[in-house]
């Protein structure tokens, strides 16, 4: 009941900013030149999907923002697991690491395009310095904080060292790295659009800044849309990895469970 | 327990010295555990109880002195030995029936095998039915449970067990007591059991241990325990007995409580 209260009310906030951007426009209280209309931005969205153009840009930012995540996430976790079972690696690599993860990743876009082209490998590039960090630093910290009484007792029961891994720290870095899925695909999403942006043949970033070349405001009202419909998918997607795999952890308020 | 007395004892310690940077726990700790004897070790708050567990068990060397363990100097991790922490020390990931294995599947034990055996164990400690449950869907008391079938899973000669039953509420920990003595009385594991409530050591041990309050805290006296077995943990504490050597160790630990937090 309050779950149909809240649906209810979201979807009446939604409709009255909707109307009232339609209405201002209609009525001429501001220009649809700068501001387009609702209505025109879904006929124009229902115009893409007819017509399938939008497929092609849709499926190479999919395909970037995929490629990104996976080979940032993997790099990371590598890098993660390394670093904190050496600390002398740790130590040594530490400020390079922070200066690295300190620039600005718009800046390298650019240069990754000079490097990889205009296709989809500069984009890869660009989402995966971003996706990197968030898989390094989270499991670097899982790793670090598996709790010293868990460790203890998996040794007198006599783990191995690769047993260790694959038991106790593997699984502890997992609900760190899985709890960062979801700003690691917003960050793999925002390289992919980004690059595509700055310097692309296709893609949802490309098309919007065709639009805007153009001042087409429609259109780049219809790609924001389609964008951010995008991304909500992605993280039910997301959602739903990370429940299977974390099957384990309480619920909060579940703590203590049954007696 | 007479003829124990011409075996090697299970664990000895001489001279056992640990530091935590210039914060010295314990200092020439000499203590004698005999092969099946439940010894308790009691004392107050921050007497370095749980340091010297570790030591026995290899998790940490001593800084000086030395461990042996069936009479052979300890190096490196204690094999003989199972310890019960108080902490939770369960794989949050893992159900209880694959927490109850762990141990066998480190071992490399077949996994249809490993199960077989935990299950087995989880309804010695009564939990028939709760292998697939996740450590967060057990209580307190039933963790503890699964946490007892993991290290005696192992056969472990000597059993190591740090204020184990602390966070459990009374009735709980009653009948976990008593569910330890039956278990241990199947085939008599050396214990040492560690803890700050000496009517739990009394009820449960042989022998009572009483350590100085720290830091460079030591062994300053030793009870025998003559209760008869099997106990009831809970019947035991009305006896006259009980209360005997309750007031002669307490007469004892007293001062160190005392001396303890006057130091905080």
């Amino acid at each position: 009941m309050a779950r149909f209260k809240v649906r209810s009310l979201q979807f009446a906030l939604l409709l009255t900013v909707l109307l009232g951007w339609e209405l201002s426009v209609r009525l001429g209280w501001v220009d649809a030149f700068f501001f387009s209309r609702p209505s025109d931005i879904a006929a124009r969205i229902y115009e893409w999907f007819v017509s399938g153009e939008v497929y092609r840009h849709l499926w190479i930012t999919l395909l970037e923002t995929v490629l990104a995540f996976l080979s940032g996430t993997l790099a990371g976790v590598a890098l993660g697991l390394w670093l904190a079972l050496s600390p002398t690696a740790a130590a040594v690599l530490d400020p390079f690491l922070k200066a690295l993860n300190s620039v600005p990743r718009v800046i390298l876009a650019p240069i990754f395009t000079l490097w990889f082209g205009l296709g989809i490998a500069s984009k890869v590039a660009l989402g995966f310095t971003l996706v990197f960090f968030v898989a390094f630093f989270n499991t670097y910290q899982g790793i670090r904080e598996v709790s010293p009484v868990i460790l203890a007792n998996a040794r007198m029961l006599g783990a191995s060292g690769s047993q260790l891994l694959r038991h106790v720290y593997l699984p502890s870095a997992t609900s760190w790295i899985l709890s960062s899925l979801r700003t690691s695909v917003g960050f793999a999403v925002i390289g992919a659009v980004v690059g595509e942006y700055l310097g692309a043949s296709a893609g949802l970033g490309y098309v919007i800044s065709q639009a805007e070349g153009v001042f087409d405001t429609t259109s780049v009202f219809a790609g924001i849309v389609v964008l951010a419909v995008f991304v909500v998918l992605l993280d039910v997607a997301v959602n739903l990895v990370e429940r299977r795999l974390l099957v384990w952890r309480p619920e909060p308020g579940q703590e203590g469970g049954t007696v | 327990m007479q003829d124990c007395e011409k075996t090697t004892p299970a664990v000895e310690l001489r001279g056992v010295t640990q530091r935590f940077g210039d914060y010295t726990a314990v200092q020439g700790v000499n203590l004698v555990l005999t092969a099946g004897e439940f010894v308790a070790v009691v004392g107050p708050t921050g007497c370095g109880k749980s340091t010297l567990l570790n030591v026995i068990a290899g998790l940490r060397p001593p800084a000086a002195g030395e461990v042996r363990v069936f009479g052979r100097l300890l190096t490196g991790l204690n094999r003989r030995a199972g310890y019960l922490f108080q902490q939770d020390a369960l794989l949050p990931w893992k159900t209880a029936l694959e927490n109850a294995a762990l141990g066998l599947t480190f071992a490399g034990v077949p996994r249809a095998e490993a199960y077989e055996r935990a299950a087995a164990w989880l309804a010695k400690v009564g939990l028939a039915g709760f292998g697939d449950r996740y450590p967060h869907q057990l209580s307190g008391g039933m963790r503890k449970r699964v946490a007892l079938a993991q290290v005696l899973i192992m056969d472990p000669k000597i059993l190591l067990m740090d204020e184990p039953f602390s966070a459990l509420d009374v009735q709980t920990r009653q009948l976990m007591e008593n569910e330890l003595l039956r278990l241990w009385e199947e085939d008599q594991k050396s214990v040492l059991f560690v803890t700050h409530d000496l009517e739990e050591a009394i009820a449960l041990a042989d022998r009572v241990v009483v350590m100085s309050a720290g830091p460079a805290s030591r062994p300053i006296g030793e009870f025998p325990v003559p209760l008869e077995r099997p106990r009831d943990v809970t019947e035991v504490r009305l006896t006259e007995e009980f209360l005997g050597v309750h007031r002669e160790i307490w007469s004892l630990l007293r001062e160190e409580v005392m001396r303890a937090h006057g130091q905080v």
